[in-house]
């Protein structure tokens, strides 16, 4: 749990550093203030003063950025393999910011609801997370940084039988390495 | 002598009830017109108690199968032991068709018993079976089960199951962080669980041996699904698959020789056979929509399979060697047909089934591949992982029951149902063994 939540300060520095260089300068120099971003994050309490000092400065795009990397769950229709199109965005900068740092390894897991047989509902969160792979992989995030596994329907977020418990089962979550 | 029986089987039937408390099987649904049947508590000579009352496993056993309804024993009006004590007129009187009397003897200082029993036509007066049985005391159960087939087998010409077992995963919610999976065998009545495994990953997919030996299943224990095949009375397990992405399904031929399963190490999920014996791999199908939960057809020369190819769950059949495009669809009339299997007859497909776009409901149904008549069996909502016992007569599959998981039978006409006793944890993916004797 530590070092997840270590992780996750360290994602959203890193998209800090990331973001400001894209927003203003070209690719190159995204990757290299992302390596930056990276090597100090390895100091995990420098990387967390720093953020805090730089948090008056935030431009919007930045904050947007902050949001969007909090965000490591994505929820999915009944029987939809596709990610939702208002999720474009986030993965959006989930994509920058693993592809800033080439060292970062996330899995992404797969998850259905209980409905339909459970080999099924396994190739189906395979699916959906498949789906985020190539979206991350179409944006820059190199194919060996991720860890694909599907739960199927084992691992339910909420259990029982409610539209709610199903609605909130069918998810991909991004995961830290 | 007589009352002397009548007041040990009277013991024994306590000691049973007291037992069966935690362990009873409901029955939820019978047929109109069992057949009577006496099964008179068997008398017992010897010190001690028995810790099992043989003829109440009999009764209990024909019980569930609902093709029979047993004699309450307050009812009786004799407590015969043996071929010399029955009075057939004592039965017709009270309407039997069947009678089963019996005796078990053991040996002072001995774990070893005699059990002898006789089953007799009541209306034609004659004796139809009988023999002794030998085993320790620990085996009564199973000479209880194995006295159960016989008289099964004599009413209805179809060997009994009752002495085969089932495999099922049971997962434990302890918290929100911490599920236990187990994966158990037991009776098939639910007795007698053993844990074959135990992991805070998931378990899926157990599937018996044809031999009754080992187990093929999968596990999430290295965190990612992979197939391995476990000997059930050494314990022993290797790991037989490690291939990317997912590894599923893994489903013994009849020989015992080869093992279908799924892989999506090219990217979807596709079936394949690999050799037990050479370790060689055969690609069966291959398209970019999901192939999964493959069956052999009783032949073992073609493997039926669930394909999104439609783009809607619907069985298929591809023989082995055959190209992959040489696919032939099985079902059409269902919205979603899933997880099918041939019964023994290798013309009935049990399967999982949604029956429209607007029904939301999965049950268990079996179609006549050539007559195409179909029977919806189950009624509740969330039925799957359908189970043949090895006679054909009974299916065991998993449902929901107050929002548990639960494994509930049903005959192959859908006329009778029994649930199996309640444990802790959801309980789901029964799998019931082939003929173990």
């Amino acid at each position: 749990m530590q070092s997840k939540q270590i992780f996750k300060v360290g994602l959203m520095v890193i998209s800090l550093f990331g973001l400001a260089a894209c927003s203003s300068t070209s690719d190159t120099e995204e990757g290299a203030a992302g390596n930056e971003a990276s090597s100090s994050n390895n100091r995990g309490s420098t990387a967390q003063s720093n953020a805090g000092s730089g948090s008056g400065q935030l431009s919007q795009e930045e904050i947007r950025a902050q949001n969007a990397l909090r965000q490591t769950v994505f929820y999915f229709d009944f029987d939809v393999a596709e990610f939702k199109s208002s999720d474009r965005e986030t993965l959006t900068f989930h994509a920058r910011d693993l592809a800033a740092s080439p060292s970062k390894r996330i899995r992404l897991e797969g998850h259905a609801d209980e409905r339909g047989t459970r080999e099924y509902n396994l190739a189906l969160g395979e699916r959906r997370a498949n789906g985020i792979l190539n979206y991350l992989i179409v944006n820059g995030v190199s194919r060996s940084q991720i860890e694909v596994v599907s739960y199927g329907e084992e691992r339910p977020a909420q259990t029982g039988q409610s539209e709610n418990a199903y609605s909130r089962n069918r998810r991909v979550e991004i995961v830290g390495r | 002598m007589k009352i002397c029986a009548a007041l040990v089987g009277a013991a024994a039937y306590l000691l049973s009830v007291s037992s069966q408390a935690a362990l009873s099987i409901q029955i939820t649904q019978g047929v109109d017109n069992p057949i009577p049947i006496a099964v008179v508590p068997f008398a017992f000579e010897g010190s001690g108690v028995l810790s099992e009352d043989v003829a109440q496993i009999v009764m209990n056993d024909l019980e569930q199968v609902g093709e029979f309804r047993t004699l309450p024993r307050s009812n009786m009006l004799s407590m015969p032991s043996e071929e010399q004590e029955v009075f057939y007129r004592d039965w017709g009187i009270l309407a039997q068709d069947y009678l089963l009397v019996g005796n078990i003897t053991r040996t002072t200082g001995s774990q070893l018993v005699q059990v002898q029993y006789e089953f007799f036509d009541i209306n034609r007066e004659i004796k139809l079976a009988g023999e002794v049985l030998t085993g320790s005391v620990a085996q009564l159960r199973d000479i209880g089960h194995e006295i159960s087939n016989v008289v099964f087998e004599q009413v209805t010409g179809t060997r009994g199951a009752f002495t085969t077992q089932i495999l099922y995963v049971v997962a434990d919610f302890i918290s929100p962080e911490l599920t236990n999976f187990r994966l158990e065998k037991s009776d098939y009545d639910g007795n007698r669980a053993q844990v074959l495994l135990e992991s805070q990953e998931p378990i899926m997919s157990p599937s018996w041996s044809p031999s009754g030996e080992d187990v093929a299943y999968v596990s999430f224990e290295t965190t990612l699904p992979r197939i391995y095949i476990q000997n059930i009375s050494t314990g022993l397990r290797r790991q037989i698959t490690n291939f990317p992405n997912l590894n599923s399904s893994p489903e013994f031929s009849p020989d015992g020789t080869k093992l279908a399963m799924v892989l999506s190490k090219d990217g979807s999920p596709d079936i394949y056979v690999q050799d037990l014996v050479t370790n060689e791999l055969t690609q069966l199908t291959d398209h970019p929509l999901i192939d999964t939960e493959p069956s052999w057809t009783t032949d073992g020369r073609s493997i039926i399979f669930m394909s999104e190819r439609s783009g809607q769950p619907q069985i298929y059949q591809i023989e082995l060697g055959a190209p992959s495009y040489e696919v032939e669809r099985l079902t059409y009339d269902c919205f979603q047909c899933m997880n099918a299997s041939f019964l023994p007859d290798g013309v009935n497909l049990v399967h999982v089934r949604r029956e429209s776009r607007q029904n939301p409901n999965y049950q268990i149904a079996v179609q006549n591949i050539e007559t195409g008549r179909m029977i919806t069996l189950t009624d509740t909502s969330l039925d799957e992982s359908p189970s043949v016992a090895p006679n054909g007569s009974m299916i065991m599959y998993a449902t929901t029951f107050n929002g548990k998981g639960v494994l509930d039978a049903v005959s192959i006409d859908g006329r009778v149902k029994f649930r199996l006793p309640s444990t802790q944890g959801d309980v789901r993916e029964p799998a019931w063994s082939p003929f173990l004797n």
